[in-house]
C-alpha cells in the first residue's frame, strides 16, 4: 500500500471541504470493504484519503410520499433488515441480502457500493428496475441523478472524484405485482454472481400489464432489458411469449470470460434466467 | 511518495483494555492487532475479506480486519478470539467447537468462532439452513464444515 494522509472528518460538511481542497488527489472511503482492497493490490495510490466513518448523517432509513429514502452512509445490513424497505421495496431488500457475506455486509455502505460500480454486484439490476435516483452532493452543490445515469464502465461512474453519495432514492415497489431477484453461483454461495437478474411483473386477465426486467454481471454495468419489456408489454403471458422474449437478452449482453463462468455460457446463462425471472413474475411457468 | 510513512495515533479498546500506538496509515487493522499488539489469534489468510480467518468484532458487528484500516478503528471497540473465553472459563461456543471437533488444522477457528458467537448472540437459536447461509463467509480448507455445523448447533443447545 502507498503513503497516504489519512483524514476522518466529523461532518458532511467538512468531508466536502477536504474534497473540494484536494480533488482528485483523494479517494473517499465509506465502508472501506472495496476502497481498501484495492489500496492493498496497488490498484489505486492515493495522496488523501477521506474516510466518512465518523460522520452520522445520512445514514437513516425512510419512506414518504411513495419513496424510499436511504442515507448514502447506511450499511448494507441496515438495508437487508430495514422494516421500511422490507415493506414498501422487498426486492431492494433481497437485493442487499444476497451481497457477499454478513461480515462485509455489516460494514460496507449502501454510497459506497453505488461509486464503486462493480457490476457483478447485487443491487444494481434492482435499483435500475425500480427507477432509483442517487442524491450526490460536493462543496459546489447537489444533484440528482438517475442510477442508469451513474454507472458509466467497469468501476466506473460519472460522479465527480468531490461528490459524495448521500442519499439513494427510489420510488415504492408496484404493490400489486410479483418481483424476484435471481442470483446464479455455479461456484460459492458468497460469490458474485455469474448473471444476475431483477424482474417486476404483473399479469391481468392474462396478459401483461407491467414487466420489467434488468440483469447483472453480463456487460461494463448492469443493463436493462428493455427490447424483452417492449416485445411483452400488452402481450398474452404464454410459456412461449415469455421464452421467445427472453432471447433477446443474447444480443445485449456483453459479458467477459472470467473464473465466474466464460463469455459464451454467461450469454446463454442469461437467456435461461432472465426466461426464469420473467415466469416467476408473470406467472406462466 | 514520502520515504517516512505517515503516521497516526490509533487508540482502540481490545478485550476490555485500552491500548494506543502510532503506527502508519496504511496499516491494516489486522496487522496493527497482531504485530502492534502482538494478540495472534487473529489470522489473515486470503487478504481480501473473502476467507473470513480475520474475522473479529468492531463495535458490536463482526468485519473483516484484513480489509479495514487501523487508523479506522480509532476510538472503536473491538473483541478478538483471545477476548472470548471469561478467565479459564471458555465461551459455550469454544466449548461446542472442541467437544464436537469444529476444527482440524485450527487456522481458521478463531473466524470460525468469532462468526459463530455472532450468529447465536444474533440469533440464538438458528435452523441449519441459517448457520450455512451466515457462516458461507468463513472457509475451512480442511473442509470440516458438517462438525462446525455441529458444534453451532450444540452450543446453541447448550444455552
Amino acid at each position: 500500500m502507498n503513503d497516504f494522509a489519512f483524514h476522518a472528518p466529523d461532518t458532511l460538511d467538512e468531508a466536502l471541504g477536504l474534497l473540494a481542497r484536494h480533488g482528485a488527489d483523494a479517494k473517499i472511503m465509506a465502508g472501506g470493504t472495496s476502497l481498501t482492497t484495492l489500496l492493498k493490490q496497488s490498484l489505486i495510490a492515493p495522496s488523501h484519503i477521506v474516510s466518512l466513518h465518523r460522520i452520522r448523517e445520512c445514514a437513516a432509513i425512510e419512506a414518504s410520499d411513495g419513496t424510499i429514502r436511504i442515507g448514502g452512509l447506511a450499511t448494507q445490513r441496515d438495508v437487508e433488515l430495514s422494516p421500511v424497505v422490507k415493506e414498501h421495496a422487498p426486492l431492494l431488500a433481497e437485493a442487499y441480502r444476497r451481497v457477499a457475506t454478513v461480515r462485509i455486509r455489516n460494514v460496507a455502505t449502501v454510497g459506497g457500493g453505488i461509486a464503486q460500480a462493480d457490476p457483478a454486484m447485487d443491487p444494481p439490476p434492482s435499483l435500475l428496475i425500480l427507477g432509483a435516483s442517487v442524491v450526490a452532493k460536493s462543496a459546489r452543490g447537489e444533484r440528482v441523478i438517475p442510477i442508469g445515469e451513474v454507472y458509466a464502465d467497469y468501476y466506473e461512474t460519472t460522479l465527480e472524484p468531490d461528490e459524495i453519495v448521500t442519499e439513494l432514492r427510489a420510488p415504492a415497489q408496484p404493490s400489486g405485482a410479483a418481483w424476484t431477484y435471481i442470483k446464479y453461483l455455479p461456484r460459492t454461495e458468497d460469490d458474485y454472481a455469474t448473471v444476475s437478474v431483477a424482474a417486476i411483473g404483473r399479469a391481468e386477465g392474462g396478459s401483461i400489464a407491467d414487466v420489467r426486467v434488468a440483469l447483472g454481471a453480463v456487460a461494463p454495468t448492469a443493463i436493462r432489458a428493455s427490447v424483452v419489456e417492449d416485445a411483452l408489454a400488452g402481450q398474452p403471458a404464454t410459456p412461449e411469449a415469455l421464452r421467445e422474449a427472453s432471447q433477446a437478452v443474447s444480443d445485449i449482453v456483453d459479458p467477459t470470460d472470467d473464473p465466474r463462468g466464460s463469455a459464451w455460457y454467461k450469454r446463454d446463462m442469461s437467456v435461461v434466467f432472465t426466461r426464469r425471472a420473467l415466469e416467476q413474475v408473470l406467472g406462466a411457468a | 511518495m514520502t520515504t517516512t510513512p505517515i503516521r497516526q495515533s490509533v487508540t482502540v479498546t481490545v478485550n476490555g483494555q485500552e491500548h494506543t500506538r502510532e503506527v502508519p496509515t496504511y496499516r491494516t487493522l489486522v496487522d496493527f492487532i497482531r504485530y502492534d499488539l502482538g494478540l495472534t489469534g487473529t489470522k489473515e489468510a486470503c487478504s481480501v475479506g473473502v476467507c473470513g480467518a480475520c474475522t473479529i468484532e468492531l463495535d458490536g458487528r463482526i468485519a473483516a480486519s484484513c480489509i479495514t484500516l487501523a487508523v479506522r478503528a480509532d476510538g472503536a471497540s473491538i473483541t478478538t478470539i483471545e477476548g472470548v473465553a471469561d478467565g479459564d472459563n471458555l465461551h459455550p461456543v469454544q466449548e461446542a467447537f472442541i467437544n464436537h471437533g469444529g476444527f482440524q488444522c485450527g487456522a481458521c477457528t478463531p473466524g470460525q468462532i468469532m462468526a459463530a458467537k455472532a450468529l447465536l448472540e444474533t440469533n440464538p437459536k438458528p435452523t441449519e439452513p441459517e448457520i450455512k447461509e451466515w457462516m458461507m463467509g468463513n472457509l475451512c480448507r480442511c473442509t470440516g464444515y458438517y462438525q462446525i455445523i455441529e458444534s453451532i448447533q450444540a452450543a446453541a443447545e447448550a444455552k
